[in-house]
């Protein structure tokens, strides 16, 4: 019976860190599932689902000589251990617009009050210095339908926001 | 009524071409049948093709009509396939009773045009666009041992894909 972990690591982008992370785990015995790995300013982040028929002590030691050469934070949850389908999105949002202070939380209350269950969220800076430009897509289940979503989203373009409401259709054949 | 069981990958026989339909008779009447009351069985599927199933005949099923806002020429029996004209192209999220629990983003032809023959042997031609023409590609990928998966490209990938609003 294999247990399953969250694994957080988390330090400062440098080339080899996902390789040396996987392959420490894998001689360790351990199963990677879902991943998140991506470089966030000049960070990079490593979310993952392991399995492993030891102990979350275990796995700190075999990832030690890779935490401590490279200098990563790590953090270990026991989670559940049961096989759960994965909700599929229907929903996406795209806003855009100069930066500005409260921006995601604004859009996400709004859309959470209007129903839409996050999937995945992710926002970017872009523009100059002097102007920046602000990027955040979110997916999601929209339990009460896209068009209630587009609703209570509409009046932030009144503010200069560009924000795109859409479903996403997913075909399945 | 018969629900087959489905292939599910990494099983290597949907892998493998298939060959054409050569008579259109009782036995491949049957057959469709069996792919129908399959596809039916099956969690929201609008198309199916024969490999999905073991049959490794250009046969497939598609059905768009159920959704809304869907341009659509209604449930579709479509022997020995072709597709003979492409143009433009579009995102969109794909997934495949082949490959279950998982979703991800897939370019397509935005309109196709595309000549088959119906059950009873009678050509057909169709010019279809959008949602439609994406579940024949899809399913017609099976015929030639093709997954949405060899033509995945990444989930970040979708901005500014469609229409922005115009500030009023
Ligand atoms: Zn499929």
């Amino acid at each position: 019976m294999s247990n399953r972990y969250m694994l957080t690591l988390v330090g400062r982008d440098q080339p080899g860190i996902v390789a040396r992370i996987t392959a420490a785990l894998y001689a360790a015995g351990a199963n990677l599932g879902e991943t998140s790995m991506i470089r966030l300013g000049s960070n990079f982040t490593v979310m993952m689902i392991v399995e492993s028929e030891t102990g979350d002590a275990d796995l700190h030691t075999a990832l030690q000589p890779v935490t401590e050469s490279l200098q990563l934070v790590l953090h270990i949850d026991a989670i559940e251990a049961a096989f759960q389908q994965r909700p599929v999105p229907d929903a996406c949002i795209v806003v855009y617009g100069a930066d500005r202070a409260g921006i995601v939380a604004e859009v996400t209350g709004k859309a959470a009050a209007a129903g839409l269950n996050i999937l995945d969220l992710e926002s970017d800076i872009g523009g100059t210095e002097a102007e920046p430009l602000y990027i955040l897509q979110i997916e999601g289940v929209a339990s009460q339908g896209v068009d209630a979503l587009e609703a209570a989203l509409a009046p932030l373009r009144a503010n200069g926001v560009r924000v795109d409401v859409r479903p996403i259709d997913t075909m399945i054949g | 009524m018969a629900v087959l069981e489905i292939l599910v990958y990494p099983d290597e026989r949907l892998r493998q071409d298939s060959l054409p339909v050569e008579s259109f008779d009782a036995a491949l009447q049957q057959r469709i049948e069996n792919l129908e009351d399959t596809r039916l069985a099956g969690p929201g599927a609008v198309g199916i093709a024969a490999p999905q199933v073991g049959w490794f005949e250009r046969v497939l099923i598609i059905d768009v009509s159920g959704r809304k806002k869907t341009t659509s020429h209604g449930r579709l029996v479509l022997v020995n396939p072709e597709i003979t004209e492409w143009d433009g192209y579009a995102m969109g999220r794909e997934g495949c009773l082949s490959v279950p629990d998982y979703t991800g983003n897939v370019v397509r032809a935005e309109r196709i045009h595309l000549d088959a023959f119906d059950a009873g042997g009678k050509p057909l031609g169709f010019d279809m666009e959008g949602f439609e023409a994406r579940a024949i590609q899809h399913e017609l990928d099976h015929l030639d041992g093709l997954l949405f998966l060899d033509r995945l490209v990444s989930r970040r990938q979708d901005l500014f894909r469609r229409k922005v609003y115009k500030e009023s």
